[in-house]
């Protein structure tokens, strides 16, 4: 419907506009991302995202199974915090039973929260990086990423999609190597972000390509809803970490990284300063965390009790808010997952017309959108 | 003349910051030894996944030809997919009552998630990862696996 509007619009109008489709299997939609751009010469007059590619109706299946088994389901809405979304549904589920974790989840949770904040950020940061032709910084944002995967395969047997968090604490307690290889990690990776700043954050040549390009206004973020490190970039305070503090967040000190420039060299400089919050938060909890149960009591069969539930936690791209509505069963009688990446992805319309189709590939990028996130 | 001067200003300062970036991967093209890349298929014999590596799902058989598991069906109430389904039957045992017994435990690796819920949720530990990842076949048949070797016997536990 609207597609055949914007064709009509085009012919009848001026007869330099032209659609062009951006994906569904462009490289740089990060997945099966449409994005049906309306060009005059090379600017971009607006865009249309088509999204639905991957839809798999998580929200759907959620009602046909128990709550433990949903955790592995939101393993695959953005993969790449899978351990983030797992705590959100484990958290809620806490909530509604009114069931007090013990002190050492919440410590590990929040490490591990952490280090799949940085695993993400240094993921887009090679992506960032290749989209704009760099295509050094994929190696290079690979390599340390792999010790990362490596921490958790052996705390939890998987790389990515790793349904560690249940309802009630984890899964099994974490590897006894755990605290040795990730203050490894810390000392390892101190040593290798100033690198990053070498070879990314100087180059002449990406500067140039990312600053004062795509600008977002404080008005608009807060109008589309841009949560997490994009909306941070245009001065929008939105650190649910700080907003309402869940986990062991409010024992440690940390600062919520705020740019008020807006433009895509903002948002990357709030991700890059992120990745250096996240060491320092990881480092305050390592050496402290408690002796203890790994799980707390729960019973093998959860019925929420009736009525709604809702919480919310800040994922590597934004703020993700579960709702659950329970009829007092062992399935929830709806489920709904405000997901970051669905905001972040319509306010590209608003921030990317005026600019050419090669700045389009750029502000994507600073988005960091994660497209099974947007369909779910 | 101004203009000039800060032409060549940006131009040199631009050069730099190339510069910069060219030494950091110039020091590790001249030190091979900082290279972390896994030679998968050469290394194959020398490889050894974490103890923990959900590869796929097993079931532990000792020596002489025991399993643990009960044929409860909790793992197949668990599993999220449905890709375990066990099959039962009922012999007599040796006072003459009829006990139930695992027929076959059938694991379609083709649907598992490795959500690790059956493993975890198991009452007698029947159920283990197993560390083997190279799962291409040719026959997607393939990947439906009976778990319980043939002739294996439920372990009585001594009382």
């Amino acid at each position: 419907m609207m597609s055949e509007e914007i064709i009509k619009d085009v012919i009848v109008g001026e007869q330099e506009d032209y659609l062009i489709n951006l994906g569904p299997q462009h490289p740089s939609t990060h997945g099966v991302l449409r994005l049906e751009v309306c060009l005059k010469g090379e600017t971009v007059k607006y865009l249309n995202p088509h999204i639905g590619y991957i839809h798999r109706g998580i929200e759907k299946m959620c009602e046909a199974l128990t709550y433990q088994q949903i955790i592995h389901l939101t393993d695959r809405m953005d993969y790449l915090s899978a351990h983030i979304n797992n705590e959100a549904v484990s958290m809620i589920v806490e909530d509604a039973l009114q069931v007090e974790v013990p002190e050492r989840v919440k410590y590990i949770r929040t490490i591990l929260d952490e280090l799949n904040r940085i695993a993400s950020h240094q993921l887009w940061w090679c992506a960032f990086g290749m989209d704009l032709g760099a295509l050094t910084t994929f190696f290079y944002g690979l390599r340390d990423r792999e010790h990362i995967l490596d921490i958790f395969e052996e705390s939890f047997g998987s790389r990515l999609l790793h349904s560690f968090v249940c309802p009630g604490g984890l899964m099994h307690d974490v590897h006894p190597n755990f605290q040795k290889r990730t203050k490894e990690f810390i000392k390892y990776f101190r040593t290798k972000l100033p690198e990053y700043d070498q070879l990314l954050t100087g180059n002449i040549i990406f500067q140039n390509r990312s600053k004062g390009i795509g600008y977002m206004s404080r008005e608009t973020a807060i109008g589309y809803g841009v949560t997490g490190p994009s909306g941070r970039g245009s001065g929008f305070s939105c650190d649910v970490r700080k907003i309402a503090p869940y986990g062991a967040y409010d024992k440690v000190r940390f600062n919520e990284i705020l740019e008020t420039e807006g433009d895509v060299f903002a948002r990357y400089k709030v991700r890059m300063a992120e990745m250096h919050e996240s060491l320092s938060i990881i480092e305050q909890l390592i050496d402290n965390i408690p002796e203890g149960d790994f799980t707390a009591k729960m019973k093998p069969i959860i019925k929420l009790p009736a009525g709604e539930y809702f919480r919310r936690v800040e994922t590597a791209r934004g703020e993700l808010a579960v709702y659950v509505v329970s009829d007092g069963n062992k399935t929830p009688y709806r489920m709904k997952f405000r997901t970051p990446n669905f905001s972040n992805l319509f306010v590209m319309n608003e921030i990317a017309s005026g600019y050419k189709i090669a700045d389009l590939i750029a502000i994507s990028g600073s988005l960091d959108l994660v497209i099974p996130d947007i369909d779910r | 003349m101004n203009s000039i001067a800060q032409y060549f200003t940006d131009l040199f300062k631009g050069l730099s910051t190339l510069w910069a970036g060219m030494r950091v991967t110039g020091k590790y093209f001249f030190s091979p030894g900082a290279i972390v890349t896994q030679q998968y298929p050469e290394n194959r014999k020398t490889l050894k996944m974490e103890e923990r590596f959900k590869g796929e799902i097993i079931m532990p058989h000792d020596e002489n030809n025991l399993h643990a598991c009960t044929g409860c069906g909790i793992c197949e109430i668990n599993c999220p997919n449905g890709s375990i389904e066990i099959l039962t039957d009922r012999v007599a045992n040796a006072e003459g009552k009829l006990e139930r017994v695992i027929d076959k435990h059938i694991y379609h690796l083709s649907m598992c998630t490795f959500c690790g819920l059956c493993v975890k949720t198991c009452p007698s530990d029947a159920l283990a990862f197993g560390q083997e990842f190279e799962h291409a076949v040719f026959d997607r048949s393939k990947l439906t696996k009976v778990l319980n070797q043939p002739g294996s016997k439920i372990r009585k536990e001594a009382k």
